[in-house]
């Protein structure tokens, strides 16, 4: 059982060559159930990466705090395994290393993972042998083989192509189906969002805090014909016009 | 010829090789062309007619293994040190913060102007060789690996972090083996500098060694034996750096493009 708690954290950067500070998230709650999965969806520049940074511990929170199963974040652990934007394999490891690199992971989990996110036969292959996806699906299984509590998700199918990603959703959901691991999912894809969530956080142009919350009542298991049905186009529309709002009024702010 | 377009294998070695051989026949003409005259330059024949008797009959094998001896003492030495101490600058701020002003201003201290100060100190023996080549080697390691072990992706010690490791392990599993190649290719460097130290020391206050081989040469105007020596030293620098790189190759194929 894991539970995660998000009490009144804001963060502010100190600015930097006599620029004043910059605050990147307002004080902000969200609380998520054991086995829940969440997305963070938000314009770009929300603070939706800063707030999956300080739930990982990457970052310390100006105000409030974080608290799993009860316990304060003061810092990374793998009791929350990180799959970034970024392409974080290790480069000097084989696929089979990263997903053994953690320091709970252990070597029949490791297998069993490499088999689900299809990449048995690549074992020994260095990272950069590999395509993106096949990078981020090992990435995930190294954050999944380290049997974290809690998995926080940064974008990590953004940079992939629209097929690839599409793929890596119903893999994500797929593992997510048969582990039932909680799950926070930063992204700025509505469709993605709507998708993969059990609830959809809007968060506001900056400082971001959370304006809107929806429950997708979307059946499990989710497949992708889903896409295209009447219950998600409604979805769409909803967070569509929220996403707009904040997405001008972040152009207005650049301007400004 | 098109910008950046690699050459095949083939082409490559020829083209190599050709310049060394339009070298040679530049070398030859004028040598034995008589546009130069002996006194200053020898001709290709008579440099190797002397190097022949340099080997055979001057022990010459000896003072090579000599210069090899300090040049790779010199330079471990060098290594053993800094690089522990560069991978601690790069790691840990404080440490940089602390070694960083004056390791700089010591990288250019010219390592020869130490000599005469050497002499004084460690006499004219196998110490002081070593110690002109550590100390010019030493401060160069230093520096360089600090910058790569400063400059490791964030992201992946982020990830390493998320992952469970310690700080330690830290230093140990992310930093270390993410900036081993690039260790082992400023090590590579490093040595070659090394190489022209070790002549240096040897031109003053040696009785061995292929710098003081070259120092009698001249005092004899010997231009075949000087000629030779650069020629040995060129051809050891060059049989190391290929050496080097193979194992690089083979430590670290995951680095490779």
């Amino acid at each position: 059982m894991s539970s995660l708690r998000i009490e009144g954290v804001s963060k502010q950067f100190a600015g930097t060559r006599g620029m004043p500070p910059t605050q990147a998230l307002a004080e902000t709650r969200l609380d998520v159930a054991d086995n829940d999965f969440i997305c963070l969806l938000g314009p770009s520049g929300c603070g939706k990466s800063t707030l999956l940074r300080i739930v990982a511990g990457l970052e310390t929170p100006s105000t409030g705090r974080v608290l799993l199963d009860g316990q304060q974040v003061t810092g990374p652990g793998p009791d929350r395994g990180m799959v970034f934007q970024s392409y974080t394999l290790f480069p000097w490891l084989t696929v089979e290393q990263n997903i053994l690199f953690g320091s709970r992971a252990k070597a029949e989990r490791a297998a069993e993972l490499i088999a689900r996110v299809g990449l048995r036969g690549f074992e020994r292959h260095y990272p950069k042998m590999l395509s993106g996806g096949m990078q981020q699906r090992t990435a995930l299984a190294r954050a999944l083989a380290n049997d974290p509590k809690i998995l926080l998700l940064d974008e990590p199918f953004g940079a992939l192509d629209n097929q690839t990603r599409a793929l890596m959703q119903e893999l994500l959901l797929g593992i997510w189906e048969a582990d039932r691991k909680t799950v926070l999912f930063v992204t700025h894809d509505i469709d993605e969002a709507i998708f993969m969530a059990n609830r959809v956080a809007v968060l506001s142009a900056r400082p971001g805090r959370i304006k809107a919350e929806l429950r997708i009542t979307l059946p499990h298991p989710r497949h992708y014909t889903m896409k295209t049905t009447p219950e998600f186009s409604n979805y769409k529309a909803q967070l569509t016009e929220e996403i707009r709002m904040e997405a001008m009024k972040a152009v207005e702010m650049q301007h400004a | 010829m098109t910008p950046l377009k690699p050459v095949t294998p083939g082409a490559r070695i020829a083209l190599g090789v050709a310049f060394f051989v339009l070298f040679f026949a530049v070398w030859a003409a004028a040598t034995f062309g008589g546009l130069v005259s002996p006194t200053f330059l020898a001709d290709p024949a008579s440099m190797l007619r002397e190097g022949w008797i340099l080997l055979t009959q001057h022990g010459f094998v000896k003072d090579i293994a000599l210069t090899i001896w300090r040049v790779v003492g010199g330079f471990v030495l060098a290594a053993a040190i800094g690089v522990p101490l560069g991978m601690a600058m790069g790691a840990y701020k404080p440490i940089e913060a602390f070694f960083e002003p004056f390791i700089s201003f010591s990288r250019y201290l010219p390592a020869s102007a130490f000599i005469p100060l050497l002499i004084l100190w460690a006499g004219t023996g196998e110490a002081q060789k070593l110690l002109v080549i550590f100390v010019g080697s030493f401060f160069q390691i230093v520096l360089m690996v600090a910058v790569v072990i400063g400059a490791t992706r964030r992201d992946l010690v982020e990830a390493a972090y998320t992952l469970g490791s310690s700080d330690r392990e830290i230093v140990t599993r992310v930093l270390f083996p993410s900036g081993a190649p690039q260790i082992a290719e400023i090590l590579r460097l490093v040595l070659g500098w090394a190489w022209t130290y070790v002549i240096v020391a040897e031109l003053i206050g040696a009785s061995a060694g292929i710098g003081h081989m070259i120092m009698d040469s001249q005092a004899l105007l010997n231009t075949g034996q000087i000629i030779f020596g650069i020629l040995v030293i060129g051809v050891i620098g060059l049989v190391s750096d290929f050496a080097f790189k193979a194992l690089n190759r083979r430590v670290f194929p995951w680095s490779l493009a």
